[in-house]
């Protein structure tokens, strides 16, 4: 028969031929370029932006000592806690799913840390290998649960949140005899891995938190990720039409899997920031995070229903919320305003948002 | 595709005249399908006709008694169909006829529960639409055909991105893809603004005519529509057909699901009619009236009894008399 042996050759000769022949064709048609406004409109963390502007100018107005070195160094500080983790939950809200479990996960993280290493009597190095397994495994976990079911992320990882918070508190209490963990701080290794997560740069008046740089570090490698490589065009993909993205071969379970387990990295990095910084960790923290996280995301510009959005904007999300929370009390204001403040800043952002994108799919 | 005039009277499938030069896809179409099916056209002579029709009997695709169940729901019983090399076949069916069913079989979505499936004449069993695309059967669905939020290029490459750089720098080739995009849809006569535009803000028609172009740039054997003119308005369907029509031109055999008979008749080689998940009638062009076919499709008998029901009931009052 002589269609399979033919086949190839003929797709390859047809893709070629064009090439040839159209080539012309398309060189002497002037590129299409979008204007300036356009494409900025079009892009997801637009909203936020102006968001961010309008927050820092409020408060550099309302507070004395805002636009203090010290104080500026404090609000990035601030958010990049929040940041390190809302560039990973950006990135799997863009790939359509929620994860309620990675606030009480950052903690798990540290435990584990904490506790193998002191348990084990061992370099704290072995415990952050643990941790980072452990780690990975629970954000695997998500995903193959949620692949495998089919069950909405949100009850999947509802469940997630709500065993992990039990047993960070009944295991700590049953490994150290109370809430939180012994101090590890003259343990072998402890000051290099102090070093890594916790250490703090002068930079004039500037004081530089580590943190800082792995925020920039990941949103960086995530916009590189979500923008440039095929993983990306599949996290937006399979949050946009996961079927379609399906039917024309992109491992969408594969992907989402991917997505957890980047969250659990992201979890793991600020867990071991928080046990490294601080030496002891208190088993009951993170409750409630994972909604600051999806908030920071949602005010960055991405879909609650996926598809859509950016790292920088979720990057963005977070510095709004490192400048309220700072702001507030440098303000000198009562910090309770701070959560009322923040749930007004997430529908305004919503709002804006929604707005934007149908006016830039209008002007089309 | 722009020349002739789709529905004109062609040979048997496989025949493409090496006038088609003058349309958009080139001379090398001819060679490449001239190939394909194992004969020069051009140059017709009975023996090219006899060894025409043995390529014409092996078919790409072959379905035989093939059924598929959703739980108790019989949506596919006892089906057969062959597609051929530079043939459409149609499959026309009400709604609910089992016609997504279907080519979601021939796809690699679902698997079937009985019957064969053979591909190349080797008996198939798809586990994934990954395994269909890789031996050269796409498919454009009816409803679940492009992600509307990505950028037209990135919906033509989605599941084959092409990569430059090695290692960690392993990146997709954006200026590359922006281009070739550009030229595939030009190439079946679409000329698109702007190629970062979110595929969602195109017409159904320009969605639909973006993934066949798709499927036909990745080296299609064989093209699966999924009533790709249902949702679209006269002109657009004109539009979408001749793209069928360029396809099937290119040497690509085209099954072409629709409930339109008018359509299908349009571009047709075979029809095999759909009928509560069962073949109700399959026929080739030569041996079928557009007449027969429509009434067919609509069931003879139950045509008959509407078109009586629509002559007895009174003429309704024109809107704003009664007062
Ligand atoms: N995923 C599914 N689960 C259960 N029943 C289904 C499913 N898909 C289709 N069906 C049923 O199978 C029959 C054929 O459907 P379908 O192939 O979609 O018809 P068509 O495309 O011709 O309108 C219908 O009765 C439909 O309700
Ligand atoms: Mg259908």
């Amino acid at each position: 028969m002589s269609h399979s042996p033919a086949a190839p050759e003929s797709s390859a000769a047809t893709g070629s031929a064009a090439t040839a022949e159209e080539d012309p064709a398309a060189g002497a048609e002037p590129p299409h370029v979008r204007s300036l406004p356009r494409r900025l409109l079009s892009r997801p963390e637009l909203g936020s932006l102006v968001g961010a502007v309008a927050v820092f100018v409020f408060f550099a107005v309302a507070a004395d000592t805002f636009l203090k070195a010290s104080s500026l160094s404090t609000v990035l500080y601030a958010s990049s806690t929040i940041g390190i983790v809302a560039v990973a939950v950006a990135l799997l809200m863009i790939g359509g799913e929620f994860d309620l479990s990675a606030g009480v996960l950052v903690t798990t993280s540290a435990l584990v840390s904490s506790m193998f290493s002191y348990q084990m009597t061992a370099n704290v190095w072995v415990g952050i290998g643990m941790s980072l397994l452990v780690t990975l495994a629970v954000g695997v976990f998500n995903g193959w649960m949620l692949t495998r079911t089919g069950l909405p992320s949100f009850i999947i990882t509802l469940g997630t949140f709500l065993m992990l918070t039990g047993l960070n508190l009944g295991l700590t209490k049953l490994i150290s005899g109370t809430v939180s963990t012994k101090s590890i701080g003259d343990m072998e290794g402890f000051p290099e891995a102090e070093k890594v997560f916790a250490s703090s740069f002068q930079i004039g008046g500037f004081n530089l938190r580590v943190t800082v740089l792995w925020w920039l570090g990941l949103v960086a490698v995530a916009t590189w990720v979500l923008l440039r490589t095929r993983a990306g065009n599949w996290i937006f993909a399979a949050g946009g039409n996961s079927e379609a993205a399906r039917a024309v071969g992109v491992p969408v379970r594969a992907t989402k899997i991917g997505l957890y387990a980047g969250v659990a990295f992201c979890a793991w990095v600020l867990g071991q920031h928080l046990l490294f910084s601080y030496d002891v960790v208190q088993s009951g923290e993170g409750v409630g995070n994972e909604l600051i996280y999806i908030a920071a995301a949602v005010i960055g510009g991405c879909l609650l229903t996926g598809g859509y959005g950016s790292a920088a904007g979720a990057a963005i999300g977070a510095l709004i919320f490192g400048i309220a929370s700072k702001g507030i009390v440098y303000a000198q204001w009562d910090p309770d305003w701070f959560k009322f403040f923040l749930g007004a800043m997430l529908l305004l952002a919503a709002l804006l948002n929604a707005w934007i994108r149908k006016r830039a799919e209008a002007t089309r | 595709m722009t020349d002739e005039q789709p529905e004109s009277a062609r040979p048997e499938q496989g025949a493409h005249p090496a006038e088609d030069a003058g349309t958009a896809t080139g001379a090398d179409t001819g060679t490449a399908t001239g190939a394909d099916t194992g004969a020069d056209t051009g140059t017709a002579t009975e023996t090219d006709a006899a060894a025409e029709q043995s390529a014409a009997d092996a078919p790409l695709l072959r379905l035989e008694q093939v059924t598929k169940s959703y739980g108790n729901v019989a949506a596919l019983s006892e089906v057969s169909l062959d597609v051929h090399a530079g043939s459409v076949s149609c499959v026309l069916g009400d709604n609910g006829a089992g016609k997504s069913t279907l080519i979601k079989i021939i796809a690699g979505l679902h698997p079937h529960d009985s019957g064969t499936y053979t591909i190349d004449g080797e008996p198939a069993r798809l586990g994934s639409p990954r395994e269909a695309l890789d031996r050269g059967i796409a498919t454009v669905y009816q409803d679940l055909a492009v992600v509307p939020l990505m950028p037209v290029w990135r919906n033509f490459f989605l599941g084959s991105e092409p990569r430059v750089g090695r290692g960690p720098l392993r990146r997709l080739d954006v200026a590359e893809m922006r281009r070739t995009t550009r030229r595939a849809l030009l190439r079946m006569g679409i000329d698109l603004r702007d190629v970062d535009q979110p595929i969602g803000t195109l017409s159904g028609g320009e969605r639909q005519c973006v993934a066949i172009a798709r499927a036909v740039h990745f080296g299609a054997r064989v093209l699966v529509l999924d009533e790709p003119t249902a949702a679209l308005g006269v002109k657009q369907s004109g539009v979408v057909l001749k793209y069928v029509a360029a396809a099937r031109d290119e040497g690509i055999g085209v099954v072409l699901i629709t409930h339109n008979p008018h359509h299908a008749y349009l571009v047709g080689d075979r029809f095999v009619l759909l009928k509560r998940g069962e073949m109700a009638g399959s026929h080739a062009k030569e041996s079928i009236t557009l007449d027969r076919l429509t009434r067919e499709m609509a069931g003879g008998s139950e045509l008959d009894e509407l078109s009586h029901e629509l002559e007895r009931s009174p003429a309704p009052p024109p809107p704003g008399s009664a007062a």
